[in-house]
């Protein structure tokens, strides 16, 4: 069966045939391709969003002060409500089934120096939760510590941009050097990188939120507290979502139902709604892409059909010579495979190589970034076409087969 | 070579049943050369068809070389005339995307003769037929004569015992038929059986008995 006389025979049969190969193969091709690059669409689309939620924990929940806006208990509207180290501890005591849990200070950007290298860095101050939280590695040293609350130490840790904007030359050990903050001594006892996908956040200084209040507030105010989850359900995350509602629509006297006294942003409901979003996409890419290759099938099949028509007389030449029925099936069905198979790769390699220069020559957008197909889809898809392809010159090439030579060649 | 005892043969299309040969008996000795001929319709394609085990028949025997053929697999058809029997048509029927060439070792390809070796062959065989420089012409390239003369040497090549040739000259002017039928003539001084079916009378002539159907009989055994 797998002769090379044999594979010489088909070789020359395309090579001769060329219009009907390229028919056959165009329709493979084109199949292939378009599932590709669907594929590769839809996966473009998917990491690009997922690079929006990089950064923070999926499981995270930040609450923000705000203004009121509705009028409770003969209080006006438009009240600023102020978070304080009260609202700290009495979520921190009266929520359950959190993981972790961090108040944040916003001092907006500081400049910051060491020797004669300063910079403008985004300095927050936090507990030291808040680096699970943020999900941020520490490459060097330690994150903030208990202690470092308690003790109101001047420590801090540094992101990665900002070691490398104030370290440099020999000077590449950042580990417990000293840098200025607004003209306050800070020790740095860890540097991190972090996942985000916006620069700035790799540009920020953690410092204890204790320190942060007695060395630049003077006061204990904070600006926003937040958590994360644990693997809670999303109903029960609700349930801890809504109980840190109530405590601080008692303690600040705000209507609970007020949405703009308090910013809360759930990042597990976004990524919910998103995966909902993209559960959709790809039932639609995978509904389009199923119809390309029926289209791509039918197309197979008949142009098979055709050949196995035009080429009656011919198969009733070489049975009149000889040949059995089974080689004329095999022929006609090893052409078949052939050039689906080959066509099928062409598709496979074209598609690829597209979505591979979509991904180094576009820039990656906001919400499109490294297209890439599942390679074992398109294989499988190939099979498919390739076994279309087959079936569908099987049935034509048995009965071709069987046709008696003499009406095979009465036609004229 | 070929006995035929009592062969019945009808075509039934629908409801109508066309009886075309109704009894034919006949006998050809190994190395003869004979003519079948008679007006269309008459059934003598369809018994140059039989012999060639391209159809079947109703009833009757047929004895090929001693061997009785009936009811044979189409795999055992093939091989059978593959190895006995070589073919000659008044549409040539060579392969339209084969050059003349690859037309005429196509036998040789389903004796799984290496394509090396079979394509040297025909070159011999086209050489033979004064067409080597044709040998890489494509059939649409070629005049009849020459295309007949390429089947020709397609029909000799697998070393047949028996040639069929269906109106071989039907589709030549007077000049190239008389070609062909040398070349028949030739073919058949090396021993091998020629059975040519012919309208043609003068054609006729030139084989050594003509047999003359009439509405599926033998009306007249002609020795020329």
């Amino acid at each position: 069966m797998f002769e090379i006389d044999k594979w010489q025979e088909i070789y020359s049969t395309i090579r001769k045939n060329k219009l009907r190969t390229f028919l056959t193969g165009f329709s493979v091709a084109w199949g292939i391709f378009m599932l590709i690059i669907l594929l590769g669409s839809g996966s473009g689309l998917e990491n690009g969003v997922k690079e929006q939620f990089k950064g923070g924990a999926t499981n995270g929940v930040w609450i923000s002060s705000g203004q009121t806006s509705l009028k409770y208990k003969g209080l006006k509207t438009g009240r600023q409500i102020k978070f304080t180290n009260e609202d700290y501890k009495s979520i921190k005591s009266s929520v359950e089934g959190y993981d972790r849990i961090s108040a944040r200070l916003f001092l907006g950007n500081k400049i910051i120096s060491y020797k004669n290298e300063y910079g403008s860095f985004f300095l927050s101050p936090c507990h030291p939760d808040y680096g699970f939280i943020k999900e941020i590695d520490i490459i060097q040293g330690r994150f903030l510590n208990v202690i470092d609350i308690k003790e109101f130490r001047k420590v801090a840790v540094i992101g990665e941009k900002v070691k490398s904007s104030l370290f440099k030359g020999a000077d590449t050990t950042a580990l417990g050097k000293y840098v200025k903050v607004n003209g306050v001594l800070f020790q740095i006892v860890g540097v991190f990188r972090d996942y985000s996908r916006n620069d700035n956040e790799q540009k920020r200084v953690y410092i204890p939120i204790s320190t942060a209040q007695r060395v630049f507030q003077g006061e204990n105010v904070i600006n926003q507290i937040s958590f994360t989850t644990g693997d809670a359900s999303a109903q029960e995350a609700d349930l801890m979502i809504q109980k840190s509602k109530a405590v601080l629509a008692k303690m600040h006297t705000f209507d609970i139902d007020d949405n703009r006294a308090i910013n809360v942003w759930n990042k597990n409901e976004e990524v919910r709604k998103f995966k909902a979003l993209f559960a959709g996409i790809r039932l639609f890419i995978w509904i389009i892409g199923i119809g390309t290759i029926i289209a791509g099938i039918v197309g197979v099949s008949n142009i098979m059909m055709i050949v196995v028509k035009e080429r009656t007389k011919e198969i009733g030449i070489r049975k009149s010579i000889g040949a059995t029925p089974w080689s004329i099936v095999a022929l006609i069905m090893q052409e078949a495979i052939v050039i689906t198979s080959f066509a099928g790769y062409i598709g496979l390699v074209l598609g690829v190589g597209l979505l591979e220069l979509i991904s180094k020559k576009m820039p990656p957008s906001e919400f499109f970034r490294n297209p890439e197909a599942d390679f074992s889809v398109a294989l499988m898809a190939t099979a498919l076409l390739i076994l279309a392809g087959a079936t569908a010159g099987f049935f034509p090439a048995m009965k071709a087969a069987k046709v008696k030579p003499v009406e095979a060649l009465r036609d004229e | 070579m070929i006995t035929i005892n009592k062969i019945h043969k009808s075509y039934v299309t629908g409801q109508n049943s066309l009886h075309v040969l109704k009894g034919i008996d006949l006998n050809i000795e190994a190395g003869e050369m004979i003519s079948i001929m008679g007006a269309s319709g008459s059934g003598k394609s369809t018994l140059l068809n039989i012999l060639g085990i391209l159809d079947n028949f109703d009833s009757g025997a047929y004895y090929l070389n001693g061997l009785k053929i009936d009811r044979l697999t189409e795999r055992k058809a093939a091989q059978l005339r593959n190895k006995m029997l070589g073919f000659v048509f008044q549409s040539f029927n060579l392969v339209s995307f084969k050059n003349a060439m690859e037309n005429v070792a196509l036998p040789l390809y389903y004796q799984d003769v290496p394509r090396k070796k079979r394509n040297m062959i025909a070159m011999e065989y086209l050489e033979r037929m004064g067409l080597k420089d044709w040998a890489h012409h494509l059939p649409n390239e070629m005049s009849g004569g020459q295309k007949q003369r390429v089947a020709i040497a397609r029909a000799l090549i697998g070393k047949p015992k028996v040639i069929l040739a269906d109106e071989p000259t039907g589709a030549l002017d007077s000049t190239t038929s008389l070609e062909v039928m040398d070349l028949l003539h030739e073919i058949n001084a090396t021993g091998i059986t020629v059975i040519i079916v012919t309208h043609e009378l003068d054609i006729a002539k030139r084989t050594g008995k003509t047999i003359r159907i009439t509405d599926g009989n033998i009306t007249e055994i002609i020795k020329n």
